[in-house]
């Protein structure tokens, strides 16, 4: 028998447990919480994605062509052989819904694009030049006090005639405003942080100031922004075309199918129903990706809605 | 027993990351008419401590275990109509920014005639005439007039005399006061600290001061509870814990604070003694003393056991391995 | 009196702001954050301004480094006037004096790494051409004030106040400038890291011999960091002198009223407080005479009607009281 050896420790007093009143919380990667807690952001996307593959794979997934005209097989109700039916001149509307997407999509992006860029440099001007600021923001008042659609079908008229690049030009038109709103309050509470003044300090240039320290912190509101005047866009095109101020009748647009069916609406809303319910699943993924956006990027803001 | 016992409160939050332990194992009494200082740097779970006595913590995202007993009637059962009859009435706060705890809406007298209305069941012409008499206790000129004026009409520290006549309009017997002068300037914060100092031995109430001014401990309190991640570290009476600091967190804050008057004379310029390193991750699981990585006495012992609250000397407990003890406290 | 100029000289520097004035109304209400203000800073020395909030000390330094314009006044650096130049022009004084804010939380840009943010100030004035140069150059302005060279890669927000805080310092001294302002730069951290801040800043000016303009309301703090000292109230001086002079004989009731009102650490020092009464009053609707007069115990009926001025009482030590000598 030998005896314990004393403990070394016994005389040092340790302090009760501690107990864990909490159960701490799931281990997630990253793409999983992201997942979980933004479920908008990626049914969206998916949707997105699905509707994108359609646009660039339309030859591959139409079975027609959709300018093709066949006479003797007008006005036919949906069935295998014309999945969506056909219209007025035999054309088939599956295949002309499908290159419709491309239509939409190159107006809602282009307009997100090209109203993003001219939309942010108005901004940051004004937000930034004092004397530019009230110039500006009178005419931009002014734009956005006549709705973008009415705005929009006046330039088109302007321009007279259709075509993609048209479209996207005047609805761009109608939504700068709105984008360079958004800038402008964005640089002028920016420009009112520490960290502005503090580069001022290090002797950075207005310029160099406005690149570093002003332009990263518009890019997160301003991509959420894009999307609803993608989706915003996207609808303002079918209404030109749908009035026959937009695409010409010849392209495929979910607007001139739908305008070509109005006609026959009554007797077969298949027409008209099939490119509609396009353009709202588009619109609507669009949203979503938007909302998933802005809750991701400002939780703050999320809460608030 | 003790106005308010407080009985190994842990406070923990959920995050992202984990769980933050903010407050971690506290206990502490306070007696009837005693001023009692709880002080630590910003993190320490000074704030959150008295946020669970007034039962103004939102569970969840927090978690909330122990007893605070207050009277012998622990308020962590007690029901929201039940806290909000005791907050007020027997339990006042006065919080650290006085803008934004007193309603932009309502006139002064209003919200100080609120709290007596609601608790004492007073007229309304009691209560605007209390009003007036709070306003000039705690020292505001033209009382008649300011009882009509909205906050937003005063000056910070006419508002955090103002906070103080609210919270002081019922007699509590407990007086919250979380960072009272912290936002003030040193003038005003003076005077703000006569005037508590003042009320209290003319309205007899406890206070439970919470701040990070080693100075303004030492003018105001009987009793300082210091604060580490959470965990109380060290207690003793005011006289006590200045004249012998008995944790080496104590000891090093007191020495890392700049001193009027101590760096005169000298030819070159004193060195502060600084704590190195920084306060613990709290969301991170803690092994033994919170303290142990900034300690200059640490040894492998303090990365094991966690050290217990020991009596070190008469009434002065510290969580310390290698405290000295003094013969009689043994 | 030396021929060498100061390196810095502040000579009746005014600093109103007009408040109110919108599109239809136009108020002429104008705050007076600074009035007639003067000081110098010598090579390597510190001066600290001291006062309660609002009594333009922050602004004297956001003016000084011309980061507002000023109402009226000069401002010289190494006898070369400031105070007019230009954005562009203020470059090359900017590579010279350099700024250490408050809050160490909102003064880094949050979408930038440390290494671009201390390369700012290099970027700017050209001082290092190359990217590895500049790397190279971050990498020491780190260790110099206490960080990892590997901080560089990491974003502002991973790091606690105080490091923070030596991330704006390091910035501040990458363009090797000859004084920092510090405003506040203590004042939001806690005691223990306040403590190595301080340590940091007293141990860079005597390496570097850089001059500072240390602004803080905190009188132990100035009393541990400065040379020499200015006490303003309601956008004037007070009271200019040396720590010793300053602390051991204050020759102003208001200097005597601050010093008395810090709280001391130590529950046994007897306590003579000489409380003000009252509050500031409102700079907008300055009272005649001594700004300090409302609050001030010995004030007369000569200090409502004659502003007193600086007046030297001996050895620098300089007072705005007509009463400086029974104080």
């Amino acid at each position: 028998m030998t005896a314990q050896p004393p403990d070394p420790d016994a005389q040092f007093a340790a302090a009760p447990e501690r107990p864990q009143i909490l159960a701490p919380p799931p281990q997630r990667s990253r793409g999983m919480a992201m997942l979980i807690e933004h479920p908008t952001l990626w049914i969206g996307l998916a949707l997105l994605v699905l509707v994108t593959l359609m646009a660039i794979l339309a030859p591959l997934i139409a079975p027609h062509d959709p300018a093709a005209l066949n006479p003797a097989f007008r006005v036919k109700p949906p069935s295998a052989e014309a999945w969506f039916g056909t219209d007025m001149l035999g054309r088939d509307i599956f295949s002309r819904t499908v290159y419709g997407a491309r239509v939409s999509l190159i107006v809602g992006a282009g307009v997100a694009v090209c109203a993003s860029i001219f939309g942010l440099a108005i901004g940051v001007l004004s937000g930034f030049l004092r004397w530019a600021d009230n110039i500006v923001m009178r005419v931009m008042d002014g734009l956005m006090s006549i709705p973008a659609i009415l705005l929009a079908i006046a330039l088109m008229t302007l321009m007279r005639g259709g075509s993609v690049f048209n479209v996207i030009l005047a609805i761009t038109i109608a939504e700068i405003p709105r984008v360079a709103r958004l800038t402008r309050s964005v640089v002028l509470s920016v420009r009112e942080q520490p960290y502005v003044e503090a580069g001022t300090a290090c002797g950075t240039s207005t310029l160099g100031i406005i690149w570093r320290h002003i332009m990263p912190n518009t890019l997160a509101p301003l991509t959420v922004q894009a999307t609803y005047i993608c989706a915003s866009a996207m609808i303002t095109e079918a209404i030109l075309s749908f009035i026959g101020a937009g695409m010409p009748s010849s392209v495929p647009s979910w607007g001139n199918i739908m305008a070509e069916g109005r006609a026959l609406w009554q007797v077969k809303p298949s027409i008209v129903f099939f490119p509609a319910i396009f353009l709202s699943v588009t619109v609507l993924a669009v949203n979503l990706l938007g909302d998933g956006l802005r809750d991701a990027v400002d939780p703050r803001l999320a809460k608030q809605v | 027993m003790a106005l308010l016992e407080v009985r190994d409160l842990q406070i923990h939050f959920r995050t992202a990351t984990g769980v933050n332990r903010a407050v971690d194992g506290l206990s502490f009494d306070i007696e009837a008419g005693e001023a009692l200082a709880v002080v630590g740097e910003s993190g320490c779970g000074k704030s959150v401590t008295s946020m669970s006595i007034l039962g103004l913590l939102p569970t969840p995202p927090g978690k909330i275990a122990g007893q605070i007993r207050f009277r012998g009637q622990n308020l962590l059962n007690a029901s929201e109509s039940r806290m909000r009859k005791l907050r007020g009435a027997e339990i006042g706060m006065i919080f650290q920014e006085p803008m934004t705890s007193l309603n932009p809406v309502f006139t002064i007298g209003q919200q100080i005639g609120e709290s007596v209305r609601l608790h004492e069941k007073a007229s309304r012409a009691e209560a605007r005439d209390r009003a007036i008499e709070m306003l000039r206790l705690v020292g505001i000129p033209s009382p008649e007039r300011r009882v009509d004026e909205y906050p937003h009409q005063l000056s910070g520290g006419m508002r955090q005399r103002a906070m103080i006549a609210i919270a002081l309009a019922c007699n509590p017997a407990l007086l919250v006061a979380d960072e009272p002068t912290t936002a003030l300037d040193v003038t005003i914060q003076a005077q703000i600290l006569d005037l508590m100092q003042d009320l209290r031995s003319k309205v007899g109430s406890a206070v439970m001061l919470i701040t990070h001014d080693l100075g303004v401990v030492a003018e105001f309190a009987e009793r300082v509870l210091v604060m580490y991640a959470g965990r109380k570290v060290e207690e003793a009476t005011v006289r006590d814990l200045f004249r012998t600091p008995r944790h080496p967190y104590t000891q090093g804050l007191l020495k890392a604070v700049p001193r009027l008057g101590s760096s005169l004379g000298a030819e070159t310029s004193v060195r502060l003694a600084e704590i190195p390193g920084r306060v613990p991750d709290l969301s991170k699981p803690l092994r033994g003393c919170a303290f142990a990585d900034r300690c200059p006495r640490a040894q492998e012992v303090c990365h094991r056991i966690d050290p217990a609250l020991e009596t070190k000397a008469a009434g002065h407990l510290a969580a310390c391995h290698f405290a000295p003890r003094e013969v009689s406290a043994a | 009196m030396t021929d060498a100029p100061h390196l810095i000289e502040v000579r009746n520097l005014v600093k109103r702001f007009p408040i109110g004035g919108g599109l239809f109304s136009r108020s002429h209400k104008v705050v007076h954050a600074v009035s007639d203000v003067s000081f110098h800073i010598a090579r390597g020395e510190t001066l600290s301004l001291v006062g309660e909030s609002g009594c333009g000390k922050s602004t004297v330094g956001k003016c000084l480094a011309r980061l507002i314009p000023l109402t009226e006044g000069e401002i010289t650096l190494d006898g070369q006037r400031i105070d007019g130049l230009s954005r562009s022009q203020m470059k090359p004084v900017r590579k010279r004096l350099n700024v250490v804010f408050q809050d160490p939380f909102s003064s880094l840009n949050p979408r930038m790494t440390v290494e671009d943010l201390v390369a700012e100030p290099l970027r700017s004035h050209g001082m290092a051409r190359t990217r590895a140069e500049r790397h190279a150059r971050v990498g020491d302005l780190l260790e110099k004030v206490g960080l990892a060279r590997e901080a560089m890669a990491r974003m502002p927000h991973q790091f606690s106040g105080g490091q923070r805080q030596r991330i704006c310092i390091a910035r501040a001294l990458a363009s090797e400038p000859d004084i920092i302002i510090c405003d506040e730069a203590v004042s939001a951290l806690d005691v223990s890291v306040q403590a190595q801040i301080i340590n940091l800043l007293m141990d860079l000016q005597k390496d570097l011999g850089l001059a500072l303009l240390f602004i803080s309301h905190d009188l132990a703090v100035v009393e541990h960091m400065s040379d020499r000292i200015a006490v303003m109230y309601l956008g004037r001086i007070m009271e200019i002198a040396d720590r010793e002079s300053l602390f051991r004989h204050p020759r102003h009731p208001y200097t005597r009223a601050l010093l008395s009102a810090v709280p001391l650490p130590d529950p046994e020092a007897d306590r003579d407080r000489a409380v003000l009464t009252g509050d500031v009053p409102s700079p907008i609707d300055p009272p005649s005479g001594c700004f300090f007069r409302t609050r001030c115990p010995m004030a007369t009926d000569r200090c409502a009607a004659e502003v007193p001025a600086l007046r030297d009482m001996g050895a620098g030590h300089m007072s705005a009281c007509h009463y400086a000598e029974d104080v």
